[in-house]
């Protein structure tokens, strides 16, 4: 299973914890992910990228083994580790404000 | 006994005031949708238990929230708002054009007669309709695209239309107020509209009385006239009795007349409320005293209401949206404040007390008189 990290306060939108869960097959891909998230949890649609575009929202972050994956085509196969479900895929809000 | 439901929208969620007719003790439910802004949130007049909530954030964009029981559980409603069609520019703050997008639901305006169909206007400027209770929405574009549109500039807060006002007698005419374009009316359910900003004067124009372009902050109505309006404009307090064909000023004797909310007691249609703010550079109450001002002759005459509002050291806002009246008699009014305070007096505004102190700051306040 691929572990995807939410923000706290989509954690909270769709009534979720930190991990979340979703059965993929290959190739796993940032598109695949946020597809399956959106499918399981339709609370997040519109929340992480766009409705229409599927672009990513501004202020979200996308980050997978150490690396940061927001400006990486989401059709790029993600790392082995993500696959296996031993890394993580984190969804993250942007530091900004106070 | 009737009950008092307050809704109030604050910067880091919503919260559901209940109390019954008495007003004086009440019970604080939330925060709902802890950490999002909650710009406003209102029930359906036609089904007291059913809500709408707009909930957003500059990081994860707008989500609309449904409750069918009064606040007490919400659902995830539609959130896609598309324009309709070909999306021109409107004109930045600069001058130069600036293409139209999508960032926010500021105001929603349940109908008065069917639940499942609620308005909502928009940042940047338009208004959208929902007839299967929010769960997909459909632009009326005859706004957006009036031939004046490219025109439009966004005031301090954007390009938003704040405030929805239907006239319960005519189910075909409505208004929409934009700031910084105006007023605009239709007659036709919302197929086309037209400026309707007639002797309004605003010295941020090079032509102070232009068709369009004035910084509207609030229009309030009262139902059983629905041909008067009142007006809060960015300076100016504003009266029409022809439907919004003309205007007149009605600041009178108030200290200042900047401020951003107004509204019309419940049983008396000209007696109005308004709350001076010092200054379009200082967004802040006058001399630290935090004083409603109450017109009983629809205007001109205003006295100070100060009895239980802090008259010292006191620097807050209150926003267009977050004042508004019950229909119990005596009048109840309420309003809440950039400090996280929402006020209540439950006998016109002779007395005031908070129902709480240390919201965040709060963006709307509504009210529901329940039987």
């Amino acid at each position: 299973m691929i572990k995807v990290v939410l923000p706290a306060n989509l954690q909270r939108l769709a009534g979720v914890g930190r991990v979340v869960e979703v059965e993929l097959a290959a190739p796993v891909t940032q598109r695949a992910i946020l597809d399956a998230l959106e499918t399981n949890h339709p609370a997040l649609r519109g929340t992480i990228r766009d409705m229409a575009t599927k672009r990513r929202r501004p202020m979200i972050r996308f980050f997978a083994c150490e690396e940061d994956w927001s400006d990486v085509s989401p059709d790029a196969p993600l790392p082995d580790e993500v696959v296996a479900g031993k890394e993580p895929f984190l969804i993250i809000g942007a530091i900004a404000g106070g | 006994m009737s009950r008092v439901r307050v809704l109030v929208g604050t910067r880091k969620g919503a919260f559901v005031l209940n109390a019954d007719a008495n007003r004086k003790k009440w019970d604080v439910d939330g925060p709902h949708f802890a950490g999002w802004e909650i710009y406003h949130l209102k029930g359906s007049p036609a089904d007291p238990d059913r809500l709408y909530a707009s909930q957003s954030s500059g990081w994860f964009g707008q989500v609309m929230q449904r409750s069918n029981d009064g606040g007490k559980t919400w659902e995830v409603a539609g959130n896609e708002f598309v324009y309709e069609g070909a999306v021109g520019p409107h004109t930045w703050y600069d001058g130069s054009p600036h293409p139209y997008e999508f960032k926010r639901v500021w105001h929603l305006e349940p109908s008065l007669s069917d639940p499942d169909t609620v308005y909502a206007g928009v940042e940047d400027a338009a208004i959208f309709k929902s007839s299967d209770g929010a769960k997909t929405w459909s632009e009326l574009p005859g706004l957006r695209t009036h031939k004046t549109a490219s025109s439009w500039a966004p005031g301090a807060g954007g390009l938003c239309l704040h405030t929805i006002l239907m006239d319960p007698g005519n189910p075909d005419r409505m208004y929409g107020a934009i700031s910084s374009a105006g007023v605009f009316r239709t007659d036709d359910g919302g197929t086309s509209w037209q400026p309707a900003n007639k002797g309004l004067r605003s010295n941020t124009m090079p032509d102070q009385d232009a068709e369009v372009g004035h910084c509207v902050h609030r229009l309030a109505m009262h139902p059983s006239r629905p041909q008067t309006l009142f007006m809060q404009k960015h300076w100016d307090v504003m009266r029409t009795d022809d439907g919004g064909d003309s205007w007149r000023e009605i600041s009178g004797d108030l200290p200042t007349d900047f401020g951003f909310v107004i509204d019309v007691h419940a049983n008396e249609p000209d007696t109005i409320y308004v709350v001076p703010i010092t200054s379009d550079s200082l967004h802040y109450v006058p001399d630290g005293k935090l004083r409603v001002y109450r017109s009983s002759s629809g205007g001109n005459e205003w006295e100070a209401l100060t009895n239980g509002l802090p008259q010292k050291d006191c620097y807050v806002n209150v926003l267009r949206d977050a004042m508004a009246v019950d229909a119990l008699d005596p009048c109840g009014v309420y309003f809440g404040t950039s400090g996280g305070q929402v006020y209540a007096s439950a006998n016109a505004g002779d007395t005031w007390a908070p129902i709480v102190r240390d919201l965040p700051g709060v963006l709307s306040v509504e009210v529901q008189t329940l039987a």
